[in-house]
């Protein structure tokens, strides 16, 4: 599905996802097959219902799949307990999400530096890497600020730079740009862009923002809960 | 234990993100602790008020009489003090006041009125040390010897006859001989007590004087024993009884049983007050954190996202209730702490007289709070306060990330 011939840092097998509502069973993703290399910048695309975020959901832990195998670094997470699959997120995943991506009580250096004390990283070198990837993300000087205190798209901004502060080997990003505004929105696909080309993360990004599909380097489109076409 | 820090700053944090809320349940947690610790101390209070005051109400610690006494006291039920084994009981080195007594009943006539009561023989000197008598005298005098020709009675009583002190009144008993004795004699001190039983129920005269009116020597009915304190009580007792198996030997809560039982009263009381107020804090300490996660649900999901373990919010919600408690507690004590020390010797709970009298108390009740109570409140507090928090800690840890995180 895609040229690219790097390290294979997703693969989905037949994965499916079935909902009960009542007595009506919905199949939020049917039987599908993806993956994802080192380097990869994937747009998912679909109309609300195609099975985007679910799949975005499996690929990060966040839930359960019906059927079918999800891989991370070639270990099968539906493998994983619940402490384990938290330790693979912590170490190997960022997400972003559409909003309510910060802890409010939180300052933007703190919500970066959270997941590093998580991941025991020293002091030292946690308040090190938090600046410069704020720097690195346009928001310097604004470190101390809480969430109210930042515009979306410097919320967003924050969010990116805690998603990638760590190197994941992916990101996981729901609507990043759902709420923002075209030009806070721009800015927003070209930060993700650069520190896709900078420090070769792979991106899997779920939108209706027809900007992020253009920019894409792949770009899968959903419907029904099931992949119709990859370009 | 790395997390420790960012739990702790997150739950601080969060605690005081709606002051409202947890201003008011502090405040309803404040009160709790409060409520426990003062009515601890007002309770305390006032079981060592009724027991010091059995105590000093000629009760003693021990009391000694002869077999029969108890049940008939008659001046033919008396002892000697003479017995070897008595005398040597008496030097125990946890005794610290020892007193001897005549105690018969008695009837008392002024020119106005006849009452019964108890005629009680006293040696001025060692019941001075021990009971309530001299520091009671409001009018007159204690006896100023052994051989004092007059008598005491309660202000009480003194109304009740329409006597007063300097006055001549008869006094009657019946000696060893069934004979009625009686004479007359001058009120030389009148006392005052809280207690209404104590002022109309006793005569006082010196232990010389009543062997005289009765016709007895070297006779008594009663022996009462100060030890060096409570908890002394038990090994005195026994070896009193040990070596004067001839005697009937009896320790305060077997001759007052009553003031033994509000002791017992007590504590059982205490339990149950403390489970009422904290069940009351309890359904705070849960509405509170359930809400806490209702309204905070997206984030606990994204905790979860970004790979922070269930247990590590079950821990941030728990170490909120922790800085909860830790804050009613220190803030409860310390109010509880001030209320009791600005009521000084007690509060007057005089409108309830006759209530406490019938209790054996006095109208006086200190507020006494003893490191025991203060510890069982707070461990009360402390223990089920975390228990409680569990319940709303673990179904935040629990809640599942892709729902979470979407929940509007």
């Amino acid at each position: 599905m895609n040229t690219n011939n790097n390290q294979l840092v997703v693969q989905c097998l037949d994965l499916s996802k079935v909902y009960t509502q009542g007595t009506i069973k919905v199949h939020a993703l049917d039987h599908v097959d993806f993956e994802a290399r080192q380097g990869d910048f994937i747009c998912l695309s679909g109309p609300s219902g195609s099975g985007k975020s679910t799949l975005l959901n499996m690929i990060g832990g966040l839930d359960t799949p019906s059927d079918g195998e999800v891989f991370i670094d070639n270990e099968e997470i539906d493998e994983l307990n619940k402490s384990e699959l938290a330790d693979m997120r912590l170490k190997k995943i960022g997400f972003v999400f559409q909003a309510y991506n910060l802890i409010p009580v939180l300052t933007a250096q703190e919500n970066i530096e959270m997941v590093m004390q998580m991941q025991g990283i020293p002091k030292k070198e946690r308040n090190q890497k938090s600046l410069a990837i704020l720097q690195e993300v346009g928001l310097e000087g604004l470190e101390d600020r809480k969430p109210p205190e930042l515009s979306g798209g410097q919320q967003q901004r924050v969010a990116v730079a805690r998603a990638i502060v760590s190197n994941p080997s992916l990101v996981l990003a729901d609507e990043p740009t759902a709420n923002l505004d075209s030009v806070t929105a721009n800015k927003l696909i070209d930060l993700m862009l650069t520190m896709n080309e900078i420090h070769n993360t792979t991106f899997i990004i779920s939108t209706h923002d027809p900007m992020i599909m253009q920019r894409a380097k792949t770009l899968v489109k959903l419907h029904d809960g099931k992949i119709i076409e990859i370009s | 234990m790395r997390s420790l820090p960012l739990i702790s700053a997150l739950a601080w944090r969060n605690l005081w993100r709606n002051k409202r809320r947890t201003s008011v349940i502090l405040f309803a947690m404040i009160l709790g602790i409060w409520a426990m610790i003062v009515t601890a101390a007002f309770m305390r209070g006032m079981s060592i008020q009724a027991l010091d005051d059995t105590i000093e109400n000629l009760t003693g610690h021990i009391q000694i009489h002869h077999q029969k006494y108890l049940d008939d006291p008659v001046i033919e039920n008396s002892f000697s003090i003479t017995n070897r084994a008595l005398i040597a009981s008496l030097q125990h080195p946890d005794i610290i006041q020892w007193t001897r007594r005549i105690r018969v009943p008695g009837i008392i006539s002024s020119e106005r009125d006849t009452r019964g009561l108890v005629l009680v023989g006293i040696d001025p000197q060692s019941e001075a040390k021990m009971s309530f008598l001299k520091s009671a005298i409001s009018e007159g005098q204690y006896f100023q010897s052994p051989d004092d020709k007059g008598i005491i009675i309660g202000k009480k009583l003194a109304e009740n006859l329409e006597t007063q002190l300097g006055k001549r009144v008869v006094v009657m008993s019946q000696d060893l001989n069934n004979e009625i004795a009686d004479r007359g004699y001058r009120i030389t001190g009148i006392y005052d007590t809280p207690t209404e039983g104590m002022e109309t129920g006793f005569l006082f005269m010196t232990l010389a004087n009543a062997e005289k009116l009765l016709n007895v020597t070297d006779v008594n009915s009663e022996l009462a024993i100060i030890t060096r304190s409570l908890e002394h009580t038990d090994v005195v007792l026994k070896s009193i009884k040990d070596k004067n198996p001839d005697l009937d030997v009896q320790a305060w809560d077997t001759l007052q049983p009553f003031v033994k039982l509000i002791e017992e009263m007590y504590t059982d009381f205490q339990y149950i007050w403390h489970m009422i107020v904290f069940l009351a804090m309890s359904f705070g300490i849960i509405n509170t954190l359930l809400m806490t996660i209702f309204e905070r649900t997206r984030e606990f999901g994204l905790f979860q996202a970004l790979g922070l373990k269930p247990r590590f919010i079950l821990a941030q919600v728990w170490m909120e209730a922790v800085f909860m408690l830790a804050i009613a507690l220190i803030i409860g004590n310390f109010i509880s702490w001030l209320t009791v020390l600005s009521t000084g010797e007690g509060i007057d709970v005089s409108a309830f007289a006759q209530g406490m009298e019938m209790a054996q108390l006095s109208n006086i009740i200190p507020f006494i709070i003893i490191s025991e109570d203060l510890f069982l409140a707070n461990i009360i507090v402390i223990i089920l306060g975390l228990l409680t928090s569990l319940y709303p800690a673990w179904r935040a840890s629990q809640l599942v990330p892709a729902n979470a995180i979407t929940r509007v």
